[in-house]
């Protein structure tokens, strides 16, 4: 697969932040998460978990529920707002001040007509969904004591509300209310602290289940007001709950990091004298699990050690299939870094700062495997905070480094760089083009002198850049009415073709020379994840959520013959059931057979020269290739070659001098960075 | 060998208690647990042995409580039979042939006339696939019945009995084998079959070791090799089964067991820790801690108000369902194996081995009980695989019974084996073994023998150790060099080698003179008074395996094993062989008092015992095939009495008893048939006859039975009164062989109230007739005289009927007498 020097690159301090609340819609199966940092991140769960939108957060923004109502996604949080998001671009369409203090909750009722927020201040507050707006409704009566957890019973007449040391329900019609279940401390020291009702439910044969700050999960009967079961599940909090759709499961994350399943069984077989039995315990994380979705096949959980895992539910799905897998998503569907080619130079994006970084050097060569020597180390040249609240969306490097672009949600700014060996100067472009403005994507060309940048309705902005000034050329645009966002810019090496995809699973191709649209590669089912050109045949390659690969010719403007073998062939089962999806595509210039590919856990040479895999042939066979003597190597390689030694890979460039750059950001660095969680005792320590 | 049958093995107690779950009567009075060959009830009260139900010809594989009569209970045996028992009065009822050997045995309560037995597969030699079969026992009259009713209802089943259990009311029965859980239906006729993965997460292994069912609700509890318990529910589904998992143990869960309401689930395992889970609300445990060694069986009554454990060293411990210990059954302690020799403790005739991990067991003989432990290691024992601890390796007594030496080893693999070696004194107001010295490291490698010097009684003031290092040291006990460092202790006298070669055996001549040390094949002889050599033989080829002086009339005899199966005898006047033969002797022994030898040779698979005295050619004594195996450890263990059997085969036996270990670690020991003839007539003449009518004169007359010369008077009992030699006897007699104490209790109190009548009657009236039924008559009839009149006609009739009728108010007179010869009894005892 050939050699290449490699700088392996891990001084990348990405971070991710931790999850606090989750949202599932289950008629479109898209999954929302809020982070910690304020972002809002949906996974396409129909699509392979693709992450498909990120909407970046905002300093002092702090997310503390999240809903779906329809289509439509609202959040709650601590500065006391309820917000909605724009999903098409991907910023928040309207906030409104709910004036109770801080929200902890917000509940939407099955219809989707009102919006129940819980406050600070003891209320519980209605809001009429409206068409493109809420509006506030009334407050049910006040009640000493925060809200802290809200849930609707399946009819919408009654609501039950978690506070300190109790659970209220009301009356949804007349906001009375009509029960009061007191929740018992803890024992011992934690006596005399209040014990928080962390989570309820309210099922639809009026049982309520709670969740409290001592550890117990509690089972209510709704109708009298009293208490059937007291599960004693952690010593700690139990955090969030969570119910299955036909109401049969519940599940409760705690703060040891464990998810504890209640199952609703009769006691023997075959009778109707049904109740709530705890059954499986899951341990996927290592702190608390402060968000739960149960849906139908899986238990999809996310907290604060960042990671988002959905756990199958083996008997509910298929055993031995792809379905049941435990899939821990640790790692963005995007890339963070841009690197310039040219110059050597890296861009980290931060949610709050950018950081410009100059690659180390070593004039020696070595063996496969050593080593090297660093002549110069890399370097740190430029951190750049951002102005104002919002974090970054989006950043770019000129491939010749000497420009560099950044978006947030509210605008666009570009810099100009002048790096000789000793002095560095950073200059901002102080006049942009009015049309610049709410950019998802950010992307310059690879002879530096236009900057294409993605804007509302799926267009592309067009801006010609020079010394001194920039200037805009053009908006893109197609004619597919998709209003989607696009999250892939690609623009061929040589400056005329631009590709382009959104998330409804489009990819246009516009002819930079004539300013329009060239083709559109027919639509496929799953998102792209990466587009490239090839610099040479011409050839666009796309590879998806489901993990295929395309390749459509434009000068055919149809798929291409090796496309054609690989689709009927199929791809080796192996690479199928990889679990993170190709988030680059790059080519190699001394060889242009080898299409160059990487996800989080492996990088990899495509060569079209080759013969496919067959299904049943050894996929990862470099080992065995190497022993083999010469001739026979020949017969048994395939087109795939893989490498994993370089795990966690945030991103793989090639650097014009054909050496290779491997950004890592191994795991455990992650977690070593996590706050410590709550002490266990772990048997024989 | 003519009158070879008068001499037999007789099992001598110290079976395993533990190899199946015991079974608990409905009284919770009662414990019933297989027992080698038998099935013995113990009393949960008193932990005596009240039955030993005998009949079994193979390994006893299970043993149940019938589920429709609480008062009997099958047994089942490798023989392939299942027996039905009246476990009270230990009465055979019948006898069911299977045909097959049987595993294990199980029944449930809805399954009227059908146990389920484990036999194995046919075609299947081995025992890890056997089948669970339904046996429904015909309702024929007859002792001996055959079945041929036989249904398979499970297979592949594994030999392990607690994987299969019985459902809610017999609806279901799991059984687990492997990996796999399988549950089957009796109804539907359908079975299910759940498998987990080889492996957890964790690497360690999730094979299932035990199953139990809840009583009333569908829940299943499994086992695990890796200390977790499955709960399983929903299990007659194929897909959306459930479990819940809950763990504490960190080794093996050995036992599970629901109580009878299905209120707590008992496991336990190789913790050595009962962990009761609450049902419902598993996060609530209560633990009984410290049960001693690792759980292997545990068994609840059926009113929940007992458990019982079986533990590994071969104890059963009762509990009260408040989780507090009640009584403990305690067989002889069986560890891995036995590393110490047997030894009788000349005190209090126990016989001494390695007991608990690190202790040494003081177990008697004649009650078949153990009498207590002594703690050599005195460190903690961890209760975990894997772990090298301290094991006492070596012991052993003096003459007198006042010094015990004891090396303790500990063996590593990467270090040298750490060794210690610690003398106890006898201490005679705690009765019990006090450390008087340790000696850390007495040699630098493994010790191979200590022997005391048999000098004089109380005297022992030499011991003699050999290390494979090399030397040979003798330890003296000598007074401290200052006074105020107490009492005497012992140190190292004298050290000594012989070429480098590494010392084998040592052993003293029985007055103390000689102290004989084998090196390899040379065997030295030393003066123990001066520490010179005397003499050298050697016999080569081959190593000695075993040294042994002769006694008494054959002292000057030396006697030697080789392991080129050689046994030599040196006379040490004449300092050449007198004779030697070939055989495989696989331990040497000498009585201590008489000049007998024993030697137990291994053949073909078998151990024969020969019995010799040196200085003749033909052996006392021979029997072929006393075990299978090879016996390496055995005792002489001396006589209170000493019996007077003249015949010529026996007379061996007539000083002390032989004992001796199998492989198996079974106690079997060797009983001529006049023994066994006397201890039967003693038995006899105890049990109670009801043909005889509650009278006061059949209570003055003690235990003997009219028509006694019926029963055939055994001549060499002492002459009457019957009572005191029923009493002499009952004391005398070893417990193993006598009837259930319950049976024996009121005859042994009525025999000793007649004995305290007689006497006290032949001092108030010592001029009146010497007949004792007068006197009875005499005294009965001056109460009774006014009251009723006909007592006089009823009188003559009473001497002819077996069971004369009593009135009301002869009872009532009757009870007052019984009354007045308690306070006669005790007021004898003041004076």
């Amino acid at each position: 697969m050939g050699e290449f020097k490699v700088h392996r690159v891990r001084f990348f301090d990405y971070m991710p932040s931790a999850i606090r609340s989750m949202a599932f819609n289950s008629h479109t199966e898209r999954l929302a998460v809020a982070r910690a940092d304020g972002a809002v991140e949906i996974f396409n769960f129909a699509d392979n978990y693709f992450q498909e939108k990120v909407i970046a957060g905002r300093d002092g923004r702090s997310i503390e529920a999240l809903c779906w109502v329809g289509c439509r996604l609202f959040s709650a949080g601590l500065d006391g707002e309820i917000t909605e998001y724009d999903l098409e671009n991907l910023r928040p369409r309207y906030s409104i001040e709910a004036y109770g203090g801080p929200i902890w909750t917000i509940s939407g009722n099955s219809e989707g007509t009102l919006l129940a927020a819980g406050c600070e201040d003891g209320t519980v507050k209605m809001f009429e969904v409206l068409e493109d707006r809420i509006q506030f409704q009334r407050n049910l009566s006040r009640q000493k004591g925060r809200i802290i957890s809200l849930s609707w019973h399946p009819s919408g007449a009654q609501i039950a509300a978690g506070m300190m040391d109790m659970i209220r329900i009301f009356d949804s019609e007349t906001g009375h209310a009509t029960h009061r279940l007191l929740v018992d401390r803890g024992v011992g020291a934690s006596k005399s602290r209040e014990v928080v009702v962390w989570s309820v439910a309210f099922l639809n044969d009026h049982t309520i289940i709670s969740g409290d700050s001592a550890g117990k999960v509690q089972i209510w009967d709704g109708l009298t007001g009293t208490l059937i079961r007291t599960h004693l599940v952690t010593k700690w909090d139990v955090l969030v709950l969570a119910v299955s759709q036909d109401e049969s499961s519940v599940i409760a994350g705690t703060s040891e990091g464990t998810i504890v399943q209640f199952q609703f069984i009769s006691s023997t077989v075959g009778q109707q004298d049904k109740l709530w039995v705890r059954t499986r315990t899951f341990k996927n994380h290592s702190h608390d699990v402060r968000a739960l979705v149960h849906t139908d096949s899986a238990v999809i959980s996310g907290g604060m050690d960042t990671q988002l895992v959905v756990r199958p539910l083996l008997d509910k799905v298929e055993k031995n299939t792809q379905e049941s897998a435990l899939r821990k998503i640790a790692f963005p569907h995007r890339n963070l870094v841009s690197c310039a080619k040219k110059a050597g130079l890296l861009l980290f994006q931060f949610p709050d700062h950018l950081e410009l970084w100059r690659l180390g050097e070593s004039d020696r060569n070595g063996t496969p495997g050593e080593s090297l020597p660093v002549n110069r180390k890399p370097e740190k040249l430029i951190q750049l905070k951002t102005k104002g609240e919002d974090h970054i969306c989006c950043s770019a490097l000129s491939p010749c480094g000497s420009w560099l672009s950044y978006a947030t949600v509210a605008a666009v700014r570009l810099y100009r760089l002048q790096i000789s060996s000793n002095n560095i100067s950073i200059q901002k472009v102080s006049k942009l083009p009015r049309e610049l403005k709410s950019v998802h994507q950010l992307c310059f060309s690879s002879d530096s002198c236009r900057l294409f940048a993605s804007s509302s309705f799926s267009s592309v902005v067009v801006v010609a850049l020079n010394q001194t000034d920039c200037k805009y050329l053009h908006t893109l645009k197609h004619k597919s009415g998709s209003r989607q966002p696009i999250h892939i810019l690609s623009p061929s090496e040589d400056g005329q073709w631009l590709a382009t995809a959104n998330t409804d699973c489009e990819i246009h191709v516009f002819n930079l020379r004539k300013m329009k649209l060239h083709c559109s590669v027919p639509a496929y089912s799953s998102c792209p994840t990466a587009v490239s050109i090839h610099p040479t045949t011409g050839n666009l390659v796309s590879v998806h959520a489901d993990q295929q690969i395309f390749e459509f010719s434009l000068k055919q403007k149809e798929y291409s013959e090796w496309s054609r073998q690989l689709q009927r062939q199929g791809l080796h089962p192996l690479w199928l059931q990889r679990d993170t999806p190709v988030t680059s595509i790059s080519f190699n210039p001394n060889n242009p057979a080898h299409i160059m590919l990487h996800d989080v856990f492996m990088f990899c040479i495509i060569d079209q020269s080759l013969p496919l895999p067959e299904a049943k042939t050894k996929f990862y066979n470099q080992m065995i290739l190497r022993s083999l003597p010469q001739p026979q190597r020949l017969r048994e390689s395939h087109a795939f070659k893989t490498c994993k030694n370089f795990q966690h890979l945030l991103s793989v460039n090639l650097l014009e001098d054909l050496s290779l750059v491997v950004v890592e950001r191994p795991l455990v660095d992650i977690v070593a960075q996590l706050p410590a969680p709550v002490r266990q005792k772990k048997f024989a320590t | 060998m003519v009158e070879q049958a008068e001499i037999r093995v007789v099992h001598q107690g110290g079976s395993n208690i533990t190899f199946r779950e015991p079974a608990i009567s409905s009284d919770s009075r009662f414990l019933l647990c297989a027992s080698g060959h038998s099935v013995k009830v113990f009393s949960t009260v008193t932990e005596e042995c009240v039955q030993e139900l005998r009949g079994h010809t193979d390994l006893v594989t299970g043993v149940l409580i019938r589920p429709s009569n609480h008062l009997q209970a099958y047994s089942c045996s490798a023989d392939g039979t299942v027996r039905l028992w009246d476990f009270t009065d230990g009465i055979l009822i019948k006898t069911y042939l299977i045909g097959y050997p049987i595993c294990s045995i199980y029944a449930s309560a809805s399954h009227d006339g059908v146990v389920f037995i484990a036999t194995p597969t046919k075609g299947h030699k081995t025992l890890d696939s056997l089948q669970l079969l339904a046996v429904h026992l015909p309702q024929t009259a007859g002792q001996l019945v055959e079945t041929s009713d036989l249904s398979a209802v499970l297979s592949d089943v594994s030999a392990n009995p607690a994987t299969v259990a019985f459902g809610r009311a017999g609806e279901y029965v799991a059984s687990t084998n492997g990996v796999q859980l399988q549950i089957f239906f009796f109804k539907k006729q359908k079975s299910f079959r759940f498998s987990l993965k080889e492996n957890s997460c964790s690497g360690r292994s999730n094979t299932f070791t035990c199953v139990a069912c809840h009583p009333t609700d569908d829940c299943v509890a499994t086992g695990h090799e890796d200390g977790k318990i499955r709960l399983w529910r929903n299990f007659d589904q194929k897909r959306e089964y459930t479990y819940r998992t809950l763990h504490w143990h960190h080794g093996a869960v050995r036992a599970l067991r629901f109580t009878p309401e299905g209120s707590n689930l008992l496991s336990g395992g190789v913790e050595s820790v009962l962990v009761q889970w609450q049902y419902q609300q598993e996060s609530q445990q209560d633990f009984l801690p410290r049960l001693g060694a690792a759980i292997t069986h545990i068994a609840v009554s059926p009113d929940g108000a007992l458990f019982c454990t079986s533990h590994s060293d071969n104890k059963i411990t009762v509990i009260q369902s408040c989780v507090k210990v009640s009584s403990i059954i305690q067989g002889l302690v069986k560890g891995e194996a036995v590393q110490t020799d047997l030894m009788v403790d000349p005190r209090s005739k126990a016989l001494v081995l390695n007991g608990k991990p690190g202790h040494l067991q003081f177990y008697s003989l004649h009650r078949d009980r153990l009498l207590f432990n002594l703690d050599v290691v005195q460190q903690e024992f961890i209760h975990q695989e894997g772990l090298d601890q301290f094991q006492v390796v070596m012991a052993t007594l003096d003459g007198a019974g006042a010094w015990l030496a004891t090396v303790e080893e500990r063996k590593q693999e990467t270090v040298e084996a750490e060794l210690n070696l610690k003398l106890w004194a006898f201490d005679e107001p705690s009765q019990s073994f006090i450390l008087n010295t340790t000696v850390s490291t007495p040699h630098e490698a493994r010790i191979t023998a200590v022997t005391f010097d048999p000098a004089a009684r109380g005297q022992t003031s030499l011991l003699v150790s050999c290390g494979q290092d090399g030397l040979f040291k003798a330890w003296r006990l000598a007074a401290p060099g200052h006074p105020d460092d107490g009492g005497p202790s012992w140190s190292c006298d004298f050290v000594s080698a012989y070429h480098g070669l590494a010392p084998q055996r040592c052993c003293f001549s029985a007055d103390g003179s000689l102290l004989a040390v084998s090196f390899q094949e040379v065997v030295t002889v030393w003066s123990p008074a001066s520490w010179e050599l005397l003499l050298t033989l050697s016999q080569p080829p081959g190593n000695i395996r075993d040294l042994c002086f002769g006694r008494l009339s054959c002292s000057k005899f030396l006697l030697g094993t080789t392991n080129c199966n050689q046994l030599c005898c040196w006379n040490l006047l004449t300092c050449s062989l007198e004779w030697s033969t070939s055989m495989e002797v696989s331990l040497l022994l000498a009585d201590p008092l008489s000049d007998n030898m024993a030697a137990f040779c291994h053949q073909d698979g078998n151990t024969d015992l020969f019995v010799f005295k040196p200085s003749e050619p033909r052996p006392l004594f021979s029997q072929k095939a006393v075990c299978s195996g090879r016996v390496s450890r055995a005792v002489f263990a001396p006589r209170e009495v000493a019996l007077e059997s003249c015949e010529e085969s026996s007379r061996w036996l007539n000083r002390s008893q032989l004992y001796f270990l199998t492989p198996l670690m079974d106690l079997l020991t060797f009983s001529t048939r006049a023994e066994e003839e006397r201890l039967m007539a003693a038995s006899k003449q105890l049990v109670v006859d009801d043909s005889v009518a509650m009278t006061p004169f059949q209570l003055l007359l003690g235990k003997r039975p009219p028509h006694h010369q019926a029963v055939g008077p055994p001549a060499k009992l002492p002459a009457p009164p019957g009572g005191s030699a029923a009493v002499r006897e009952l004391l005398q007699s070893p417990a193993h062989v006598l009837p259930a104490a319950a049976a024996l209790c009121s005859a042994f109190m009525e025999a000793l109230l007649g004995v305290a009548t007689e006497t006290r009657e032949k001092k108030t009236s010592a001029g009146e007739t010497p007949s004792d039924t007068e006197e009875e008559e005499e005294e009965d009839s001056d109460e009774e005289m006014e009251t009723r009149a006909t007592r006089s006609e009823e009188a003559p009739l009473e001497t002819d009927s077996a069971g004369p009728v009593l009135s009301r108010a002869q009872v009532r007179e009757l009870r007052r007498v019984r009354k007045l010869d308690h306070s006669w009894f005790s007021s004898l005892l003041d004076s």
